[in-house]
């Protein structure tokens, strides 16, 4: 008996999933289409957030699937004019930006001359920076050169990287460091 | 019931950048090999190799040069065919592999023993173990995603719309207006591979638009099932066991994502 | 050109590949065969290098040829938009006539306040300059800083107009533009483009001809280039070079044109407008320098304000940008603080600052989210670092930079000990992109916000909230102080904490809105009436805001224009303009006024984009109570123009900003209204795009044989051990040498090698060598190979391929190689540093390095 690939599936729709087709049945056969009947999906339920690939410049829109405070997947956001949901492959491992075991989460320390790192508080290290960039600004001021000209600035700190950040952090680091004299701020878009 | 869907994958538009292999690896949760250590394989941009349990996606890179920036670079972006008359579904002891209700071909991981046989069966290669799991995996179509009305991730990320996803009857239609026009603009080998229904394995519910001879790209001119002396029946009879449902996947995914969390 | 697009912005590419399905021709000029040139209609090789001999080349078809002649909208647009017709100084001496250079050139010595600049000369630009009629009566600009005049400034502002440029609209005086480029370009003909870049003649004309054919009333070509375009010595004059052929064609202002700058970063757009670049402050305006006459508040005004175009508002921008930085402090009384705003001392960019830490003057750094020790010159880049008294290091990985002083291959060498490395080092873990919220801007100066989805690990934190947490203790630490010097810091407005009511998302993080509000703008006292755009922006003092270019984008205390995300519905040729949100304005095409013709009729229905609708109803003006006459220009876009300003309309004789402008001048940003062919001021290496060879170059420059280089390119660091360069033609590193991007990872690899479905992707650096080359060292595929350039040497595995190889240059056959530069040694896939290779050289305009031309040796391992 030859049955085509159309005829299966339209005989099959016709007698409902799951069931005996009759003629059929006498081949010994069980013509039941696969499906499943609680396929949980790993989205469903999941809280949809509206996100941008942090990658390259094209602003890909994403949706972050979170489910119980844990990103589940993430994947292009159709409505977007830019990418249509579409995404490469650098975007499409954003997954593996967040959940990966390679990733630093601790405050690390080395002192001068030392051979190591050593893991030290959050607050004891901002304290730390804090200290040094007052120091090496106030030993390195320039309130006028020679000439006259007030310039109230120092070339002694060298602050780089915003590319690949967010326009506020961009916002917050040019005025902390300009709002204390320093000038030399730069990021990747120089080079 | 739904109609048959599948793929038209058509090769002119790729550009090889493997989001179809990463979206892939996404959304079913697959292992990079070696945890991404591995070395390069010196065939052009092809570092993956082929299509395994773990690579259920595959970028094929082929440089067709005659002398310095004098050729063509094809690329084609691989996947388990999902054939009408599928090898691994015939030969598969345990009914681990199974006909869906979107005519797509897939494996439930907690029905398969491992057992290899449809790996040796299928004439695409298409199918491996998945060491994580111990069982033979390829693509599912992502079945789960269909069930809700989603594409399958590899299509929904392909920037150019290489790979496309659709009723068959659709995509047929829409390849043969491809094919005709880039015979009208000069491209005379273009071809499709796998789009009739009348060819070998009953056509394929992943079929491909070329520009050159099958083999060019890897893939067997005149695909054949492991057993032709099997009759009709048989095909079936290796379906019948086919009534579990997808659960396995489920959970499968769930084990791999707890592995990687 | 001078992208690979395909491979660098996968998704982007989409539209190409769409319009090429739609008939679109795609070409693709390059010296390598790339992803990009495998789906382009035609791939063109070009030496890496000589892209301004090619572009220039088309320049000289174009021109020439009898479609152009023939064809009137490239005359009225030309004419009537650009400044071809504009008579040029008398004085001005052209590169045909010096032999390579342009007048005014002359010597460069380093200041003593500041030797880190790197020029090789200077150009005095005084004969460049347009030929102008007297200068209109009025104060004296002088006499009105002398007298502090303003605000308003408007009397400042005044006193900048300089006479009328004289005009040939039949374009046949010698003197006028068109007849100079006409000049310029004369010897740049198909074959001399041939010799120079190694391009058949043949292709080239395909090229040439394609462009033609695609340009006119009713179609249009864009250019998409990237960094590939500007790292060289002469970067900026290449991209000029495209924009002044795009002119000649129509190709500006109009849909499906353009020159597009595809940008590398995910915010490198915002990080431009946002300055966290040493030599500008919000909105471009320039940085203060103690280079220039900027010796005061108005100083700084008449030196920077261009009266006759929308920059005539400069003292509103300067003003609002100034209230700020210092609040309440910020007086009409105190010139609004800008004595304590810092003032450059002359290059302090990126090469600037690592070959002043190499001399100890830079101290300390602090590096977030960015990989120096993988960067340009990067021995010479791990020596300054180790100079350094203490490193922060704020990142997601332990990159390169965070781990040099233990794993740099200078340490692994024994070279240097690690006990004898006396920087402190710091190293802070940061949050990722679904961790936080805040706006990023992509290529097309489109704000999109993204939102907190979930918490970071451990003590990851953002990198706002380290800045802003480094702020209140510096506010503390000076807070007693009286000195003068402090002044300025103290008087900082830091107001970022979360209002009362919003949680913040980790314990002391700023509040991302508020930060985007005072970067949009605001009514001064009252931060809860935001300026609905830089139109409302006084210089009195009365408006708050950062970024005039940003002003708009948080119009209402309640209203994030940047998290819009509504598309268009499909089908309707829009702008999608309720999706995110574009500066300036919300437009999405630049100077779209030029999308319609001198009447303000669309050039055509198909390339239909914004025009004037003569019919229009205005309403009244809330003020006055009496309506303008009917008119306002209309479109899929937001026009690019004054909205009712009609095509006929006059400039105003006492007029500043765009009221110095008439109704057919697109170009509101230029002092004249039109696009610059010739460029009479703002670039520092010359107003006309030249050829000339990279710094390190295996071929004579034939075009200049005089001037092989740029006469004012950089070079930083000249003579140290460190920097090297090698001479023309140098035997002993003989191939031309090219670094790129692959798809599959990003930058210095910290955000790709790191993750395992990237990295077997492509999992080791390599270096791609054509058969030819490979053949004649001995070299298989897969061989390691040591690749070598004064400044370093490598190792990577041979990837021999035809998609580079061989060019005939100038009758010699140079071999082409290239290398990904992803690469280092931290993460999962490792590798050499590329970028050990490259040198201190670069452009005079924008001090950006020369990576995307140079030379080397490669020998079998």
């Amino acid at each position: 008996m030859q049955v085509s690939r159309r005829d299966f599936l339209r005989v099959t729709a016709g007698a409902g999933a799951g069931t005996a087709i009759g003629g059929l049945v006498g081949l010994g056969l069980t013509l039941a289409p696969a499906r499943a009947q609680a396929q949980e999906l790993r989205i469903r339920d999941a809280k949809a957030v509206p996100s941008i690939c942090p990658f390259c410049s094209v602003g890909c829109a994403t949706l972050i699937h979170v489910k119980d405070d844990r990103i589940v997947n993430i994947e292009g956001d159709p409505r977007s004019p830019h990418n249509e949901g579409t995404l490469c492959p650098k975007g499409a491992a954003i997954y593996q930006l967040h959940v990966n075991p390679n990733r630093a989460t601790k405050v690390l320390h080395r002192k001068p001359g030392a051979s190591g790192w050593e893991v030290v508080e959050l607050e004891w290290a901002m304290d730390r920076v804090a200290e040094l960039i007052k120091k090496t600004r106030d030993d390195t001021f320039i309130e006028s050169l020679p000439n006259g000209k007030v310039v109230n600035m120092t070339p002694g700190i060298f602050a780089l990287g915003g590319a690949t950040l967010d326009n506020e952090f961009n916002h917050v680091c040019q005025k902390f460091w300009r709002g204390l004299g320093v000038v030399a701020i730069e990021n990747q878009a120089r080079i | 019931m739904p109609e048959a869907m599948g793929f038209f994958t058509d090769t002119t538009i790729c550009i090889g950048c493997k989001a179809c292999e990463v979206a892939c690896k996404n959304w079913n949760q697959l292992p990079a090999t070696n945890g991404g250590v591995t070395e390069m394989s010196g065939d052009s941009y092809d570092n993956t190799r082929k299509l395994d349990g773990t690579h259920w996606r595959h970028v094929k890179f082929i440089e067709q040069f005659e002398g310095p920036y004098n050729g063509r670079w094809l690329m084609m972006s691989d996947v388990c065919k999902h054939c009408v008359q599928a090898g691994c579904l015939e030969v598969c002891p345990t009914g681990a592999i199974i006909r869906t209700e979107f005519d797509t071909v897939v494996i439930q991981s907690d029905v398969c023993n491992g057992c290899r046989a449809c790996i040796a069966a299928c004439p695409f290669g298409v199918i491996d173990m998945n060491p994580a799991a111990g069982t033979a995996q390829k693509c599912t179509l992502c079945y789960d995603r269909m069930e809700v009305g989603l594409e399958p991730a590899c299509a929904k990320a392909c920037p150019t719309d290489s790979i496309q996803f659709g009723p068959i009857t659709e995509l047929r239609t829409r390849a043969q207006k491809r094919v005709d026009q880039l015979k009208a603009q000069g491209e005379k080998r273009a071809r499709l591979y796998g789009d009739d229904p009348n060819g070998p394995l009953g056509g394929l519910n992943s079929f491909y638009l070329l520009v050159d001879e099958p083999e060019v790209y890897g893939l067997p001119k005149d695909p054949k099932l492991p057993s032709r002396n099997l009759n009709r029946s048989g095909t079936f009879a290796a379906a019948s066991g086919a009534v579990v449902g997808l659960l396995a996947l489920v959970g499968l995914r769930k084990r791999r994502m707890d592995e990687m969390n | 050109m001078g992208s690979n697009m395909a491979e660098c912005h996968p998704v982007a590419f989409r539209w190409p590949m769409k319009a090429k399905l739609n008939g679109a021709k795609l070409i693709h000029v390059d010296p390598r065969f790339t992803r990009t040139s495998a789906v382009a209609d035609l791939h063109v090789p070009i030496r890496a290098g000589s892209d301004i001999a090619f572009l220039g080349g088309l320049i000289h078809y174009v021109v020439n040829s009898r479609r152009w002649n023939a064809d009137p909208f490239f005359k009225e647009f030309v004419v009537n938009y650009t400044n071809a017709a504009t008579i040029i100084n008398k004085d001005f001496k052209d590169t045909e006539e010096l032999e390579g250079v342009f007048s005014g050139l002359n010597t460069f010595s380093e200041p003593a306040s500041w030797p880190y600049n790197g020029n090789q000369g200077r150009y005095d630009s005084a004969s460049w300059s347009y030929d102008r009629g007297p200068k209109p009566p009025g104060p004296a600009t002088a006499d009105l800083i002398a007298r502090r005049a303003g605000p308003p400034f408007d009397d400042l502002v005044r006193s900048l107009k300089l006479g009328p440029a004289q005009k040939d609209p039949t374009l046949q005086n010698p003197q006028c533009v068109f007849q100079i480029l006409k000049r310029h370009f004369s010897r740049y003909t198909p074959e001399m483009v041939e010799q120079i870049c190694g391009s058949p003649k043949e292709k080239f004309i395909r090229v040439a001809e394609a462009l033609l054919e695609n340009s006119g009333r009713d179609r249009t070509s864009a250019f998409a280039y990237a960094v590939a375009w500007t790292q060289h010595t002469y970067g900026v004059q290449m991209i000029s070079c495209c924009a002044l052929l795009q002119l000649l064609l129509g190709n500006i202002g109009r849909p499906g044109a353009g020159v597009m700058a595809l940008r590398g970063h995910a915010a490198i757009q915002g990080s431009t407008d946002v300055p966290t670049l040493y030599h500008s402050i919000h909105g471009y305006m320039n940085a203060p320098s103690a280079l220039r006459p900027h010796e005061s508040l108005r100083a700084y005004m008449a030196a920077e304000t261009t009266p006759t175009s929308y920059y005539g508002n400069t003292p509103k921008f300067l003003v609002s940008y100034l209230k700020s930085m210092y609040g309440e402090a910020s007086t009409a009384e105190n010139d609004f603080g800008y004595d304590w705003h810092p003032k450059i001392l002359g290059d302090h960019s990126h090469i600037a600052s690592f070959a002043a830490m190499a001399d100890g003057k830079v101290k300390g750094m602090v590096c977030v989210g960015q990989n120096p020790a993988t960067s340009l010159n990067g021995g010479a880049t791990r020596g300054a670092l180790r100079q350094l008294k203490w490193l922060v290091v704020k990142d997601n990985w332990l990159t390169e930079t965070a781990t040099h002083w233990y794993l740099g291959p200078e340490v692994k060498s024994g070279e240097v000990k690690i006990g004898d490395n006396q920087t402190e080092i710091f190293f802070f873990p940061s949050t990722q992109i679904a961790e936080y919220d805040g706006s990023f801007t992509n290529t097309q100066r489109m704000l999109q916000w993204h939102s907190f989805a979930t918490k970071a690990p451990g003590d990851c934190r953002t990198d706002t909230w380290f800045y802003h947490n480094l702020a209140k203790r510096m506010k503390r630490l000076y807070a007693a102080s009286t000195a003068p010097r402090d002044q300025g810091w103290k008087n900082v407005l830091w107001e970022f904490d979360p209002d009362p009511g919003e949680a913040p998302l980790y314990p002391g993080e700023p509040s991302a809105r508020k930060i985007l509000r005072e970067i949009n703008g605001y009514v001064t006292g009252n931060p809860a009436q935001h300026l609905k755009g830089f139109g409302e922006l006084k210089d009195d003092g009365s408006t708050t805001c950062a970024s005039w270019i940003y002003s708009g984008c948080f119009p209402a205390w309640d209203q994030n224009m940047t998290a819009r995300r509504t598309p268009d519905p499909p089908g309707v040729p829009g702008a999608h303009l309720a999706w995110g949100w574009a500066w300036p304005a919300n437009r999405r095409v630049m100077y779209n006024r030029a999308s319609a013709d001198l009447k303000g009729k669309p050039w055509s229905e198909r390339k239909r984009w914004v025009w004037w609708d003569p019919t229009f109803v205005n309403p009244p003006d809330p003020k006055t109570g009496v309506a303008p006459p009917h008119g306002k220009w209309v479109g899929y876009d937001v026009p690019d123009f004054a909205a009712t300003k009609a095509p006929d309309a006059q400039p105003k004789p006492d007029g500043i900003g765009l009221d110095a402008l008439s109704g057919t001048q697109p170009f509101i940003m230029r002092a004249d209204g039109k696009g610059w062919l010739f460029v009479p001021a703002g670039l520092v290496d010359g107003p006309l795009p030249t050829h000339y060879e990279p710094h390190e170059s295996p071929v004579q420059n034939l075009l200049y044989p005089k001037h092989q280089m740029s006469p004012v390119h950089k070079v930083w660091a000249a003579g140290k051990p460190y920097n090297q360069l090698a001479s023309v033609g140098d035997p002993k590193f003989p191939y031309v040498i090219t670094t790129y991007r692959l798809t599959e990872h990003y930058l210095a690899g910290a955000m790709s090698r790191w993750l395992p479905w990237l990295a077997e992707l492509q999992p080791e650096l390599f270096i791609e060598m054509g058969k030819g080359l490979a053949q004649e060292k001995g070299i298989r595929n897969l061989d390691w190979v040591v690749i070598s350039s004064p400044r370093g040497q490598i190792r990577a595995k041979a990837l021999v391929t035809d998609r580079i190889g061989v060019m005939n240059v100038a009758g010699k056959q140079i071999h082409h190689v290239g290398m990904p530069w992803h690469w280092g040694w931290a993460g999962l896939s490792t590798g050499a540093v590329v970028n050990d290779l490259t040198s201190w050289v670069g452009d005079p305009n924008v001090s950006i390095h020369e990576g995307k031309a140079f030379v080397c040796n490669v020998e079998k391992a």
